[in-house]
């Protein structure tokens, strides 16, 4: 039995509420899934799957770029990816002076002796981000 | 009479005015394009929510959910209702409509308890006075729209719904159809409407879920809630603008109006006085 050719590209379309950040014709996608990161290739099984504070990568022939995410949702179809999330940053977009701080400010707050566990899920959470979004800048700045 | 110097100063006051009327309408319109373009840009966003929600449906309790909760309508549900308004005046009966529609709201679950959620300054401003309960106010949110607020109005409406303060919540704001047209809305955001399963007719595609369809569902309806209240948002906006716009054009072209009869009359008297020293003057000569 002939299996269904598979097809060659993904398409990647990731939107915030805000707009749409790529629509574009990838070969491959990492995800930063909420149980650890996935990455998908043409012809994926069907996959619904809900995203956590990360980075996400797709390349295109040799070309990797790479875009903060944070908390999101995606779709994965043999050839297509829908990628929806609260936020998401390329490189170029990241200001490294304000992630930096918000770092600190981040981790000043995780020393405090006392902290109340809702607290503690959203300072995690800050900190997350804004460690996602130094390692997604120096990302390029190495390249360049 | 009025004199010629009072009719120049009036028409010089109506034309600084249509200056001004004339520049608002210019930026009404260059924010109502930027505006418009994120309600574009929300769509997608919406749909796709709205599409994995309804393919979760059928694969999940929906009855266990308690955003989902459908409560009985009796005689002392009580009900939270989100009015957004604009936080500026000047655009025409934007902010009216909405009053209207939430005074008739009022009326009409009157002896049931309403409380509201106002956003935007007009609203608050309005309904302040009136000594209705008010839960929560959002003022100062339009000159820059952020997707967090609506995650704080979505939080605080959700926390009232599960808490059981109120037992359903509603949404209202002026939706934007045109440039030309606004029209006011009223959409049930608590309990979220019961899903329709899929189309039968639509190939269903099989998922793998991760983490379990459960709690992907538990995920989503939140956000759904938040989208919601976001895309109103934008609507909102864009209609203020438009509504703005359409208003200080219509002021633009009054003060042409008016600084064209203002001129006619001021000629008018122009002349007449001119006609009238004349006469003295020839009256005059035949006098001697």
């Amino acid at each position: 039995m002939a299996l269904p050719a598979l097809p060659t590209h993904l398409t990647l379309e990731l939107v915030t509420p805000d707009h749409a950040v790529a629509h574009e014709q990838v070969d491959e996608i990492q995800l930063p899934g909420v149980k650890g990161y996935f990455g998908v290739l043409p012809g994926h099984t069907p996959l619904l799957a809900v995203l956590g504070v990360g980075q996400l990568w797709y390349r295109r022939g040799p070309d990797k770029t790479f875009v903060a995410i944070h908390t999101g949702l995606a779709e994965v179809l043999p050839d297509r990816v829908t990628v929806l999330c609260r936020s998401a940053e390329r490189a170029d977009e990241i200001d490294v002076a304000r992630a930096e701080a918000a770092k600190q400010r981040a981790e000043a707050e995780l020393k405090k002796p006392q902290m109340k566990p809702e607290d503690f899920e959203r300072v995690r959470i800050a900190l997350m981000r804004s460690l996602t979004r130094l390692q997604v800048a120096s990302r390029t700045r190495m390249r360049g | 009479m009025p004199s010629l110097i009072d009719l120049r100063r009036r028409i010089r006051s109506v034309k600084s005015t249509q200056q001004i009327t004339k520049a608002m309408k210019m930026v009404a319109s260059s924010r109502l394009r930027r505006a418009q373009d994120r309600v574009l840009g929300a769509r997608p966003f919406a749909r796709f929510t709205m599409d994995v929600l309804s393919s979760l449906a059928s694969r999940v309790d929906q009855s266990a959910h308690p955003l989902l909760a459908e409560r009985p309508e009796g005689p002392a549900s009580r009900s939270l209702l989100i009015v957004v308004a604009a936080d500026k005046g000047l655009c025409g009966a934007f902010n009216t409509n909405i009053m209207k529609e939430a005074l008739r709201y009022l009326t009409e679950r009157d002896h049931r308890p309403v409380s509201l959620g106002v956003v935007g300054r007009k609203s608050r401003d309005f309904f302040r006075r009136r000594g209705v309960d008010i839960r929560f106010e959002r003022v100062n949110v339009f000159q820059r729209l952020d997707e967090a607020e609506s995650r704080k109005i979505a939080a605080l409406a959700m926390d009232d719904f599960t808490s059981g303060a109120v037992d359903r919540v509603d949404l209202l704001f002026n939706e934007f159809k045109s440039i030309l047209q606004q029209r006011v809305v009223v959409q049930q955001l608590l309990p979220i409407k019961r899903l329709p399963p899929p189309d039968p007719q639509a190939l269903p595609v099989e998922y793998l879920y991760e983490p379990e369809p459960q709690e992907i569902f538990d995920f989503v309806l939140p956000r759904y809630v938040e989208i919601e209240i976001w895309q109103a948002l934008l609507e909102s906006a864009a209609a203020e603008h438009a509504a703005r716009m359409t208003a200080m054009d219509s002021a633009t072209k009054n003060a042409g109006d008016m600084i064209d009869s203002l001129t006619l009359y001021m000629n008018k008297v122009r002349q007449a006085s001119i006609t009238r020293e004349i006469i003295e003057v020839v009256s005059g000569a035949g006098a001697i």
